[in-house]
């Protein structure tokens, strides 16, 4: 198998990860690595698809039921007393509602502090003085410290959950839909904020999200996700100038652009996401899928390589890259 | 009524509108008109006025404790200084609206079906017209019939807002406003109600005043675009014009803060 990450150990490996909830097999033997930062991986999918999932295992906030994931060497589900107190401190998440993982009764200041108390990350003596750098380098104003979540804005509240994500100098971020709740323009100083800090503190994450759009400036690599298996993973300018699976082409076309001239036909994908009660046989996607043949029908797809790094789960890959026509809808002329 | 006056331009015509709080001014709008069949944009952010503007369209921005003044027509018919008995009658009928959050907009005890035949009989269809009506609006948003049989939580986000496009459809409004009505939605889903707009638009000729923080999503949509910020309209005109030539500095950031698929990496 193709390497598609650097030659060094990556720092977290998940390989063949399966969770179930009850009848539902939420996340089906999804495999990849996450490089030593900075380094960004994508996590593309829709709601029900398993990307969340994904990402709460990684924290162990869900039990997975098999395969396994690896940090730095180490089982992370085998991890007890000090070592998995030191994975909590490597591995951080920052979710996509800041009203709901910010306590509304602390003050953004004692909220911060809590952490760095619970991992004694400095001397007592030092809190504050961490606070208001933290805050800083969020872009927030450190007299932020002492207001309540209440008054501050979506995008003020999502700095502050960073900044807390922050505060224990983790290795690896999950960042679960971190923009999803927020207007366009406040997503833009947040996705900013995730680059400068990608660099500056040499993070690596996982950044999850259901727009292509938000993974193109952040992420080397991506993985695209249909109801609890890898549909397609690559780099990400590879993933967007020749996707060769048919639900990437048709992800990638469902986002809006303000360019008119680079505007391209959206694919239509008939009927709504499969019940993940009830999986369809073979390919999943075959049932919305505009290339599916009966061999779709009843043989699963394997991951397999397309290219060099870039591998895809499609009987028809050679087809789309080849530039398959699918049926689309057309765009009013603006 | 007017209502049948296809030849009306200006459907919806707001002038000298001003929307208060006690002293504090939240709106103030010179001019906006929406046309027969046309989609106008409504671009801007959390606490720009957008909101409350669609509020007092409906008639309904005293129920957040706002005063309004100026003028909105329907049809030239003034809106504003209407009794509430008489708004109600064009609310919901000739004026309808969707919203961001399609489960919360439905009454989750009731059956689909339910919920939009009673908003049918409301407005003075009889319960076999309700029935058939709502049968053909759902179809008519690419819906299964049968879905009218099961409760709005077993249903998709997707499948509930063209269920709630669905009712204004039924009812044959000449107006929807659409406030954010993709925003939660995945970029599939939020594709397609994007396509079924534009459909309605076209085979009924229905009037849309959209809403959106997000440029690229009125870009594919829009006719024609406003830009509303603290209130104030800052630039408006047609959509190709406002997104490929900006005029105003708030334009250009807010069209700048669009992620670009390009990709850097």
């Amino acid at each position: 198998m193709t390497e598609h990450v650097p030659a060094s150990t990556p720092l977290l490996q998940i390989a063949d990860l399966a969770v179930r909830f009850g009848p539902v097999l939420a996340v089906n033997g999804v495999s990849f690595d996450i490089a030593a930062g900075p380094f960004g991986l994508g996590l593309i999918g829709e709601s029900g698809s398993g990307k969340s999932t994904i990402g709460r295992a990684i924290l162990r906030l869900v039990r997975y039921s098999g395969g396994s994931i690896t940090f730095d060497g180490n089982d992370v589900a085998g991890l007890r007393g000090a070592a998995l107190k030191s994975y909590r401190r490597d591995a951080q998440i920052v979710f996509q509602d800041p009203d709901n993982s910010l306590d509304p009764r602390m003050r953004i200041g004692a909220t911060v502090a809590e952490v760095l108390r619970a991992h004694q990350v400095v001397p007592r003596g030092a809190v504050d003085e961490r606070i208001a750098a933290l805050l800083s380098e969020t872009g927030l104003d450190p007299e932020f410290a002492h207001r309540y979540p209440h008054q501050l804005s979506g995008g003020q509240r999502q700095r502050v959950a960073i900044s807390r994500a922050l505060a224990v100098q983790p290795r690896l971020l999950v960042l679960d839909e971190p923009t999803s709740a927020l207007d366009v323009r406040t997503q833009a100083h947040i996705l900013k904020l995730i680059g400068r800090l990608r660099s500056e503190r040499k993070l690596s994450y996982l950044l999850i999200t259901h727009n292509f759009g938000v993974v193109s400036e952040l992420c080397e690599q991506t993985a695209v996700l249909y109801l609890g298996k890898i549909a397609e993973i690559g780099a990400t300018s590879v993933l967007l100038r020749a996707p060769a699976h048919p639900y990437t082409v048709a992800l990638r076309s469902a986002v809006p652009e303000v360019a008119v001239a680079g505007r391209r036909s959206r694919i239509v994908l008939p009927g709504d996401p499969p019940d993940a009660v009830n999986p369809p046989s073979g390919c999943v996607f075959h049932p919305r899928c505009p290339l599916a043949v009966a061999r779709c029908r009843t043989e699963v797809p394997v991951l397999r390589d397309a290219a060099p790094g870039h591998q895809v789960a499609c009987h028809r890959a050679e087809d789309v890259l080849a530039g398959a026509d699918m049926p689309t809808h057309r765009r009013a002329t603006a | 009524m007017t209502g049948n006056n296809r030849a009306v331009t200006g459907r919806l015509a707001i002038s000298d509108l001003t929307i208060r709080f006690g002293s504090r001014q939240v709106v103030a709008i010179d001019g906006l008109r929406l046309d027969h069949a046309e989609i106008l944009g409504l671009a801007g952010e959390s606490g720009s006025g957008k909101s409350m503007t669609t509020l007092a369209v409906l008639g309904l921005a005293h129920t957040v404790g706002a005063n309004v003044s100026g003028s909105i027509r329907l049809d030239g018919q003034e809106l504003t200084g209407l009794s509430q008995e008489d708004l109600r009658a064009i609310r919901g009928r000739r004026i309808a609206a969707i919203f961001q959050n399609p489960s919360t907009a439905f009454n989750p005890v009731y059956r689909v079906g339910t919920i939009m035949t009673r908003a049918l009989a409301l407005h003075g269809a009889t319960k076999s017209e309700a029935a058939d009506r709502a049968t053909d609006a759902m179809r008519q948003v690419l819906l299964q019939p049968d879905l009218m049989r099961r409760y709005p939580s077993q249903l998709s986000g997707g499948q509930l807002q063209r269920v709630a496009i669905a009712l204004a459809v039924a009812l044959r409004a000449e107006v929807l406003l659409a406030d954010e009505p993709t925003s939660a939605l995945d970029v599939t889903v939020q594709a397609e109600v994007l396509d079924l707009l534009r459909d309605l638009r076209e085979s009924i000729g229905m009037s849309i005043l959209f809403i959106s923080h997000d440029l690229a999503v009125v870009a594919e949509l829009c006719d024609r675009v406003a830009v509303m910020r603290q209130g104030l309209i800052v630039e408006q005109g047609p959509a190709g014009q406002v997104l490929s030539a900006p005029a105003n500095p708030y334009t250009i950031e807010l069209l700048e803060s669009v992620p670009k698929l390009a990709g850097t990496t």
